[in-house]
């Protein structure tokens, strides 16, 4: 057995990992056996915990600049409102010029 | 020892003593139930906190998951300096002793299997991230388009670079996985961190598990240092050793990826 053998410091005790490796693993590997008290942790799937990080952050993470979420349209109806105006405006702008080629070919057809 | 009883962790009895004053979730101290040669190492969690009732409330509670979830991790974390633990997931709790002692008897073949598998190994992990913005083009707008047809052709290139960024960060951890896989008995492959609030910037694109022996973490740890500075634009993180808490399972959980050495020897039944 080498299991005393030293291990490579900055990274013993868990070093590095944040809030979301630990719960990756504590919440999602690891071995699953059904104890006495039976809670199905698939109810708080990790991806809803990570929701609620988001959620229970807002505040914390505007304070540190980080608002991605709020032009993301899967996270926002603002960004989703944004996106959907654009893809009009975009859409609108491909009609009108369409048309107008359209439009210049008819004439070209009808002159003699 | 009264209250109901939490598990952290099943492992061979060992003798190197673990780190004086280790306590668990809720500050209790941590003991070893010795039983049919397995140890399960357990404390004392409160009924008040345990239960059904409470504890589906508990989970429900950021501050209280992330507290648990520490005091569970630094048990486990504890073990794995002195010995190889099957770390349990989160919050398996008993009613009293006998409760655990019936657990490890009608679990003892897989765990000695699983013991036998992980012995002397820790996991490493290693995530990779895009660095810098997440829209270089549209941090700095460009000149304002005079024509629709201009505007496309920004929203063009804009896409393009985006995606070059991406197929480039795709391929540099693609080569990484090979390379550490290699160098690994086995890898897992999980599935990217949702990284904008966590520590630090930047994209996750990869999102690895590699099983490493205890004696070659080392070479494991100096080659993913090597990296680091090979591609720019990304940045290369590695947490661990951890105790194998994604090699639990032969075959990986879930649509897991094929194990990387061909060690399908002994998988016959299950691990749980």
């Amino acid at each position: 057995m080498t299991t005393a053998s030293r291990l490579p410091d900055p990274y013993g005790q868990g070093g590095g990992a944040n809030l979301a490796d630990i719960l990756e693993r504590v919440l999602d590997k690891g071995i699953v056996i059904a104890g006495d008290i039976r809670i199905n942790l698939l109810d708080i799937e990790l991806l809803t915990i990570k929701l609620r990080l988001i959620v229970a952050s807002v505040d914390k993470a505007k304070e540190m600049g980080i608002d991605w979420w709020e032009s993301d349209p899967s996270l926002s109806s603002g960004a989703r409102r944004d996106e959907l105006a654009r893809e009009n405006a975009e859409l609108r702008e491909r009609l009108a010029r369409l048309e107008q080629l359209e439009l210049g070919r008819t004439r070209e057809e009808e002159a003699p | 020892m009264t209250g109901l009883r939490y598990v952290y962790a099943v492992c061979r009895p060992f003798d190197a003593p673990l780190q004086a004053q280790l306590t668990g979730v809720g500050g209790a101290p941590v003991k070893m139930l010795a039983h049919h040669g397995l140890v399960a190492v357990v404390s004392s969690v409160p009924e008040g906190d345990f239960a059904e009732a409470p504890l589906r409330e508990h989970l429900e509670d950021l501050d209280w998951l992330g507290a648990t979830a520490r005091a569970h991790q630094q048990v486990v974390d504890a073990l794995t300096a002195v010995t190889t633990p099957l770390p349990l997931r989160l919050a398996t709790v008993f009613r009293d002793d006998s409760g655990v002692r019936v657990m490890i008897e009608s679990g003892e073949e897989a765990f000695r299997r699983t013991l036998d598998r992980l012995d002397g190994r820790v996991e490493w992990g290693v995530k990779v991230y895009i660095e810098g913005g997440e829209e270089p083009a549209e941090a700095a707008p460009a000149a304002k388009p005079v024509s629709g047809r201009d505007y496309l052709r920004q929203r063009r290139n804009r896409a393009q670079e985006r995606e070059d960024r991406w197929r480039a960060a795709e391929r540099f951890a693609t080569r990484l996985h090979g390379t550490l896989a290699a160098h690994a008995e086995d890898s897992r492959l999980h599935a990217p961190q949702n990284s904008a609030l966590t520590r630090g910037s930047g994209h996750n694109v990869l999102n690895a598990a590699y099983l490493v022996p205890r004696a070659h973490s080392e070479e494991f740890v100096e080659l993913v240092d090597h990296t680091k500075d090979e591609e720019p634009g990304m940045r290369v993180e590695l947490t661990g050793p951890w105790a194998a808490y994604s090699f639990v399972d032969p075959e990986g959980r879930g649509a897991g990826e094929a194990a990387g050495t061909g060690g399908t020897g002994d998988t016959s039944g299950e691990a749980e």
